[in-house]
């Protein structure tokens, strides 16, 4: 080191200019040939129908049980925004396709509560099921695959996103969010069948995407947790629990990773998810990003 | 009137009965003799009321404390045969049932009236059908007097000679578990003229009253494991009665249903308000339980001439009988009322909610540190 003509860092700053054109420079060759490695193509199977949804700021009520001053509350209101597109599957994972995962190997079998008839989604998987088919889609796509983050999610569902604040917060009497939710949950309840449907017959939202909030529910990758807030609403302590998985849809419902098929009763009194299934989101490559930074 | 013949030939035995005691035992047991012969009474004197049965959990009015002498109650079912949904899934049966719900309707009356049943068999049902109740005494229960095939009637006429919750249910020849477990049961309470009370002379009183029944089904299934929806009411019965032997119930539910007394058909209550709720089932055992609550006081057995325990967790409701239970909410909230085996509760369906409105007491409970980082 010390018979160095010039210090290291010297060297790294000399070169990194170069090294950086020479880089951009490979990357828009590469895409004026349309090598796949560049432009994140494969050769391997097609992928799902997607859409592709532009960054933009959403109000949203995030995940979690907030607790201020020993009492449940809603969560706040949140000003947030997507930062980056979203490439979410159009509809969620369908049965004949999660049925190859399974021929192949790669994927346990469903095992669904209710059995629907046609190209209905997948039901009766579990969050580690959802894993790894996203793992087995992308080996044969050559693409990244992931579970949506609930917040992801919330952004996707649009205006088909229930707000759930029971609008309820009394120290003094916890048994009113009790009633208060329970009557929400009951009138849930009468409101959805069971019985899983053929893709897209809960119709596409304003976004495009397909059966958002219809009688499946979707698992994300996001950890349940509990929020202590102050009085102010100032996050005091976030305790994640990841061995439960927040599940979207016409409500949210932490759920065990193993659960394949939700129950209600006694001393949780409220109503379950009618089935479990999933959509899955792309992460762009590498090569994306760079693309969507130069506007490519 | 196939009733008043009926009343009549069962006077004629009970005097013949009662005087061939008096003529072997008079001399031995003198007492036991004039019991017997205790003098009919002239029916035709007895003020008539008619009820009109509402279906369950909820329970006709009715006076708690008799006002007057003993009365002849009057109350008409009809037996519908039809397809009821047992889950949420649409699971069906062709359930058989008193007045179109599975349970049969609570009736009321009290010690020493006469119950005066129409019991109507329409010509739309195949079967033949009777009434069977444990609170009535002679002729199987009233069964043999009521059998009625369809396009019938008939009218049965008891005295209720002991007081408490009973069960009543279909009892055909050859044929009483399927109708029972098709849903063809319910129950009568008998209350004491005076009311009920603790055992110790303190009366006891009530704001609301529910009728649970509680209900096993035994639905076939498939080769695939789906459960069969039979066209007709026969068609299921061979199928059936071999799931029925197995004695285990594909359904155990309250009122007829998985999730009848929950959601927006939850039981309701306020704090202060002193709930009798009465639990029938007949044909197998139960142990009912309010999770989050008790029982005041409890007739585990029904009958009202027994003192009731008191401060009960989880009571037994032995199968083919009516237990009863009192018990003031304390607290606001939602409350699980179930058959405390959970297997049955959460996974069968014999599960219910009471809400329950009211002021929050902190003396009885309080969350002390709510969940937060270990």
């Amino acid at each position: 080191m010390l018979a160095l003509p010039r210090p290291w860092t010297a060297i790294a700053n000399s070169m990194a200019l170069p090294a950086g054109l020479l880089l951009v420079g490979v990357v828009l060759v590469g895409l004026q040939l349309n090598l796949p490695d560049i432009t994140g193509r494969s050769a391997a199977m097609a992928g799902p129908a997607i859409v592709t949804l532009a960054p933009a700021d959403f109000i949203y009520r995030p995940d979690g049980s907030f607790v201020r001053e020993g009492n449940a509350i809603d969560a706040p209101l949140l000003k947030t925004r997507l930062p980056a597109p979203l490439t979410i599957m159009q509809f969620q994972v369908g049965d004949a396709d999660y049925a190859r995962c399974v021929t192949q190997g790669a994927c346990a079998p469903a095992a669904p509560q209710n059995v629907g008839q046609g190209d209905i989604p997948v039901t009766g998987v579990n969050y580690e099921d959802a894993i790894r088919y996203a793992g087995w889609l992308s080996r044969q796509t050559g693409q990244t695959w992931t579970l949506p983050t609930d917040r992801e999610w919330a952004f996707a569902a649009g205006a088909n996103r229930p707000d759930e604040a029971l609008g309820v917060d009394d120290s003094a009497n916890p048994a009113l969010r009790w009633l208060a939710d329970y009557e929400l949950e009951a009138k849930r309840k009468t409101a959805s069948g069971r019985m899983p449907l053929p893709l897209g017959s809960f119709g596409t939202n304003e976004h495009g995407v397909a059966d958002i909030a219809g009688n499946v529910w979707e698992w994300t990758q996001t950890c349940h947790r509990r929020v202590q807030v102050d009085a102010a609403g100032v996050i005091l302590t976030e305790t994640p629990a990841c061995s439960i998985r927040v599940l979207d849809g016409q409500h949210r419902a932490p759920m065990s990773v193993f659960v394949r098929d939700a129950k209600s009763g006694g001393c949780s009194v409220g109503t379950p998810p009618a089935n479990f299934g999933f959509r899955l989101v792309r992460r762009p490559s590498w090569t994306e990003q760079l693309r969507t930074m130069l506007h490519i | 009137m196939t009733s008043n013949n009926g009343i009549s030939r069962r006077n004629l035995l009970v005097g013949a009965t009662a005087i061939g005691a008096a003529v072997q035992l008079a001399t031995v047991l003198p007492a036991t003799a004039e019991a017997a012969m205790a003098p009919v009474v002239d029916v035709s004197t007895l003020e008539r009321v008619k009820v009109e049965l509402v279906a369950p959990p909820f329970v006709h009015t009715h006076e708690q404390v008799a006002t007057g002498g003993p009365k002849i109650v009057e109350f008409t079912m009809v037996i519908e045969e039809k397809v009821h949904e047992v889950d949420e899934d649409g699971t069906t049966i062709w359930a058989m049932t008193f007045n179109g719900s599975v349970p049969g309707p609570l009736m009321v009356v009290h010690e020493g009236d006469y119950v005066e049943l129409t019991l109507i068999n329409p010509d739309t049902n195949l079967m033949a059908h009777n009434i069977d109740f444990h609170a009535a005494t002679g002729a199987l229960g009233g069964a043999q007097l009521t059998e009625v095939n369809p396009g019938e009637k008939a009218v049965l006429r008891f005295k209720a000679t002991k007081t408490g919750a009973f069960v009543y249910h279909c009892a055909p020849s050859g044929m009483v578990p399927w109708h029972v477990t098709a849903g063809m049961n319910g129950a009568i309470m008998v209350l004491p003229r005076e009311g009920l009370n603790d055992g110790k002379g303190n009366a006891l009183g009530y704001d609301r009253v529910y009728y649970v029944g509680e209900q096993d089904f035994y639905v076939p299934k498939d080769a695939d494991g789906n459960y069969i929806t039979y066209e007709s009411i026969g068609d299921g019965y061979a199928d059936t009665l071999e799931v029925m032997r197995t004695l285990k119930p594909s359904h155990v539910v309250f009122n007829g249903k998985v999730g009848a007394l929950t959601g927006e058909n939850a039981m309701t209550a306020a704090v202060g308000e002193r709930v009798l709720v009465v639990h029938s089932q007949a044909n197998r055992d139960t142990r009912p339980h309010l999770i989050g609550g008790h029982g005041d006081f409890v007739w585990p057995g029904g009958k009202f001439g027994n003192q009731p325990d008191v401060g009960l967790e989880t009571w037994f409701v032995a199968g083919g009988a009516a237990g009863v239970a009192l018990y003031t909410f304390l607290q606001p909230g939602i409350y699980a009322y179930v058959n405390h085996n959970l297997i049955e509760a959460f996974e069968l369906g014999a599960a219910g909610h009471f809400k329950v409105t009211g002021e929050w007491d902190d003396d009885l409970m309080t969350g002390v540190m709510a969940p937060s980082p270990i």
